[in-house]
């Protein structure tokens, strides 16, 4: 039953959201060139279905693999962080700062960078746009263990690494999970700001870059609600993850 | 295993300054004794077990466990705090056998639950063996503390008041399971308690320290019967034991002040 319920549930309110939606453009007569309803979106959806799943698949495997990468580099850089305090310090204002600029500035810097290696350039972005909650969440789960943990496994005479993988990082997993949740919806940001931003780009920004040039709107917004479906598909497959590695942590 | 302290002096590095804890404490417990160590809060109890257990070593002096020096910690011995500290992610019995996965790495899985499983049987949990920690009530979770810290034989149990947080019922239910363990296993154990009738309870030989920095102010042997029983802390010989290491404790605070 609870499982039923978790499947109709979240449909009913996106069936709701849809009709609110398709009425608010009825209601108001709007033109699809400024704001396009739900119809309009299937006709240019099947109309362009090729180059959906052609572009979809690009910006989808790039999103994927730029977010396992930028899991290792925050997995690295949190436990360091975490461990050492001299690095917390040291690395902290760099991170921070780092964060704080926006990354459509760094698009053109990282393309002239890498001239023409597209995939590459798109990975990086979204490492770089997602790997800051993980680092963060890593560092601030190993520093904040208990003492009295680490005491029954030192008392034993443990050397650092069992205490590491025996408690401190499945007690860091939950915040892990949570921090992952956040980078995974990071990670489209990324993928898609490269490919809108740089000129010879492929994937759905590009595919939504041509909708805005040909004035085609209810395709623009096909790509946008396409991308809206593969970062909730992607979101649970987190969430599926974070049930099995950390279901201890979720309330029944 | 009997344990020496002797002359030992401790200070921990705080922003004023050194802060003495420890001054010139030595004391000696048996072999297979029980002894509780009280004192005004803030004393250096909780310096003892560290320094004991070998996580930490002394400024000056030193201690011996059988006659052997400790520089760093020894596998045998087992530690309970107040605060449980199970592994939410672990079952009760994943978390039992969680120090024989440090100490004993040869040892096949089933041998390490076999081995958790007397003792969960001992303190009365053996259906529990599947439940994770979140499961439990505060007193059951102490009783998997206990069968953790002692789950790989140590020949010395150090506990640091782990029954401080419990409601008074529960309390005196796991002072009876800590008899028990006591006589099944028998092991030297170090109490660190605020409770005097806990004291009294469980251990033979009862320490008082003075107010920090902590030396041996009034040592005493609580055997006013063989095998100890609730209704006992109610005659007359005990209230007047209690009375007495009531006002050992005021003396000792009024140094601290």
């Amino acid at each position: 039953m609870i499982r039923i319920n978790n499947f109709i549930i979240p449909l009913f309110s996106l069936i709701i959201f849809c009709l609110l939606w398709e009425l608010l453009v009825w209601y108001n007569n709007w033109p699809n060139y400024k704001m396009a309803s739900p119809s309009d979106l299937w006709p240019a959806f099947w109309k362009f279905k090729h180059l959906f799943l052609i572009y979809g698949w690009e910006t989808f495997w790039r999103t994927v693999l730029g977010l396992i990468l930028s899991v290792l580099v925050g997995l690295i850089l949190g436990i360091l962080m975490g461990f050492s305090k001299t690095i917390r310090i040291g690395l902290y204002p760099i991170l921070v700062g780092f964060n704080a600029i926006p990354k459509a500035t760094v698009v053109p810097v990282i393309a002239l960078i890498f001239v023409g290696m597209h995939n590459m350039n798109t990975i990086i972005i979204v490492i770089l746009i997602s790997f800051f909650p993980i680092c963060v969440s890593i560092s601030i789960g190993l520093s904040t263990l208990e003492k009295e943990y680490e005491d029954i496994l030192l008392s034993l005479g443990a050397n650092k690494f069992e205490i590491f993988y025996k408690i401190a990082l499945p007690k860091t997993l939950p915040e892990f999970f949570g921090a992952l949740k956040v980078s995974t919806t990071l990670a489209f940001i990324g993928t898609n700001l490269m490919e809108i931003i740089e000129p010879h780009g492929k994937g759905l920004g590009h595919l939504f870059d041509s909708g805005k040039i040909s004035a085609d709107y209810p395709l623009m917004f096909a790509v946008l609600i396409t991308l809206a479906v593969m970062g909730i598909f992607l979101y649970y497959i987190v969430v599926y993850l974070e049930n099995i590695f950390a279901g201890w942590a979720i309330r029944k | 295993m009997h344990i020496n302290i002797e002359k030992v002096s401790h200070q921990y590095e705080t922003k004023q300054g050194m802060l003495p804890v420890l001054k010139d404490l030595s004391l000696s417990i048996k072999r297979k004794g029980f002894t509780a160590i009280v004192g005004p809060s803030g004393c250096g109890k909780s310096t003892i077990t560290r320094l004991v257990s070998g996580l930490i070593k002394p400024t000056q002096g030193s201690i011996f466990i059988s006659n052997k020096k400790i520089t760093s910690p020894l596998s045998t011995v087992g530690m309970a705090f107040q605060n449980p500290v199970l592994l939410e992610w672990r079952n009760v019995i994943k978390n039992i056998i969680l120090p024989l996965e440090i100490v004993s790495k040869n040892m096949t899985y089933n041998q390490k639950r076999l081995n958790a499983l007397d003792l969960l049987k001992l303190v009365g949990l053996e259906e529990f063996e599947n439940n994770l920690p979140s499961e439990l009530s505060g007193g059951m979770k102490q009783r998997v503390s206990l069968c953790r810290s002692l789950v790989h034989n140590p020949e010395v149990l150090i506990l640091d008041e782990p029954f401080a947080a419990l409601d008074a019922f529960t309390k005196e239910d796991l002072w009876d399971v800590m008899h028990k363990l006591k006589k099944e296993r028998d092991f030297t154990c170090i109490l660190i308690t605020h409770d005097l009738r806990e004291a009294v309870y469980l251990a033979d030989q009862v320490i008082v320290l003075s107010g920090r920095p902590a030396s041996l102010q009034y040592d005493v042997k609580t055997n006013f019967n063989e095998e100890k029983k609730i209704s006992d802390l109610y005659s007359s010989e005990v209230s007047q034991l209690l009375a007495t290491l009531r006002n050992q404790i005021e003396i000792a605070q009024n140094k601290n002040d």
